[in-house]
């Protein structure tokens, strides 16, 4: 295992000594991420509430950060920063790709089921 | 020594198996393999979760009501606390896993041993909450009525709060007791049966006057809709049929019985894989203690177990978001 570990994150924002500095600069960045996400679903700003491309504003900013927590786990705690550019892509992008399309079909699916349900005549509440 | 890795130097033979385009060794090509569709699994459960949510978004539990308790902390209601605690021990396994990866880099035999378990400390912890907080889930706190349509009745007072059947029902003397295959039709069971009758909630709730009924239905501000109390008094007289404590995989106190069937099978589905780390880990751990990578002289397999334990912990930043958060 002698390949070079590269030390830096955040676009190389912040330079860390060595690899175990590097792990613990990580851990309190994902810690600081998972508070901001805690304060927020204990306290779920009104301002916050408007809708977006059909999700509210607040549940956009937490997907947005657990993707941000993926991107670390999976780059400074996998190593995939250290791996080559081919592995990198190759699980990275297929992954990608394809849960971007389940997830689509999906809530697109429920979306209309939802639609049949509220306006074609199905009586639920009974 | 490598024993997963044929080293040849025959760089033109890309075909032969002599070429190493990804830089990386078999086993973990395998890791990386088994990561990627494990991962699709787990999305295929989360995305079906999105589906069900999807189809019923105006009457979806809010997980904030749900998951409130913490351990040792009876009767008080704190949303998201016991989960923030959960994620962040797994993410410190998480660390003092790679802490291990890095100590085997060094062939430093005491720290890998050290750091691993602290991990399988950190993973035991996690599975031990994962099964409190099924228990608290299952058993319930408030108690609810189940309508003709399946939908579920709350009974909330005058300020909003939730009020336990327990509260305002009298239970009576029951003559029915639960139906056993042995002393009745062989081939037909039942599960427990509720603590009151639907009769004895129906006269509880017209002797407190201040209680109404929460429906499932949730109003343009994302809260319950609260009903007046003519309303609740015919809802729950001419609709309620059977009580609800707790939860199980065909009732839920809290709403939609697809939350909690989901609940249990992703969570249970995720807590099978820590389980299951905790369990390679512990291998690994004796492993390392009995000297076999210092034999072998490379702690690659640390490495690939370390591999699966982040992506557990991956995979629980996610469902954290999904069932907790959104």
């Amino acid at each position: 295992m002698a390949h070079a570990h590269k030390l830096s994150i955040l676009r190389g924002t912040i330079k860390f000594k060595n690899v175990t500095q590097k792990i613990w600069g990580v851990l309190i960045l994902l810690t600081i991420i998972t508070a901001i996400e805690v304060v927020l679903g204990i306290y779920k700003p009104e301002s916050l509430k408007a809708h977006f491309i059909g999700m509210k504003i607040l549940n956009w900013i937490f997907i947005f950060l657990t993707v941000v927590k993926a991107y670390y786990i999976t780059w400074d705690f996998m190593h995939m920063r250290d791996e080559t550019a081919s592995l990198r892509r190759m699980v990275v992008w297929t992954a990608v790709f394809l849960i971007c399309y389940l997830i689509f079909i999906l809530l697109q699916e429920g979306g209309y089921i939802e639609s049949v349900y509220t306006s074609g005549f199905v009586k639920r509440d009974f | 020594m490598d024993t997963t890795v044929v080293n040849t130097d025959a760089k033109e033979k890309v075909w032969g198996g002599g070429n190493q385009p990804l830089n990386a060794s078999y086993g973990k090509l395998m890791m990386w393999f088994f990561i990627v569709s494990d991962a699709l699994t787990f999305s295929g459960f989360l995305a079906a979760y999105g589906f069900s949510r999807f189809k019923f978004i105006e009457s979806w539990p809010i997980a904030d009501e749900v998951f409130t308790h913490v351990p040792f902390l009876h009767g008080q209601e704190h949303p998201m606390i016991y989960v923030a605690f959960m994620t962040f021990v797994l993410i410190m396994s998480s660390v003092t896993m790679v802490l291990a990866v890095d100590a085997g880099h060094h062939m430093n035999k005491s720290k890998v041993t050290f750091y691993l378990f602290l991990t399988i400390i950190g993973g035991a912890i996690f599975v031990g909450s994962q099964a409190w907080e099924w228990a608290t889930f299952i058993k319930g706190d408030h108690g609810a009525v189940q309508t003709r349509g399946g939908n579920i009745l709350q009974f909330v007072d005058a300020d909003g709060h939730r009020v336990k059947l327990a509260d305002f029902v009298m239970a009576g003397t029951h003559d029915r007791t639960v139906h056993e295959s042995k002393i009745g039709l062989w081939y037909v069971s039942e599960g427990t049966l509720p603590t009151y009758t639907i009769d004895e909630v129906v006269a509880g709730f017209e002797a407190h006057p201040e209680l109404s009924i929460r429906t499932q239905l949730l109003d343009e501000h994302g809260h319950k809709t609260i009903l007046s109390r003519d309303e609740s008094l015919k809802q729950l007289k001419t609709n309620g049929r059977k009580i609800v404590e707790g939860a199980n995989l065909k009732v839920n106190e809290y709403g939609t019985s697809l939350f909690a069937d989901f609940f249990f099978f992703i969570t249970g589905f995720h807590g099978f894989h820590v389980f299951s780390g905790v369990v390679i880990n512990i291998i690994i751990f004796f492993n390392v203690i009995l000297g076999t990578y210092e034999r072998r002289g490379s702690y690659e397999m640390v490495e690939k177990v370390g591999l699966y334990w982040h992506f557990v912990d991956l995979v629980w930043v996610f469902v954290f978001t999904f069932f907790y958060l959104v």
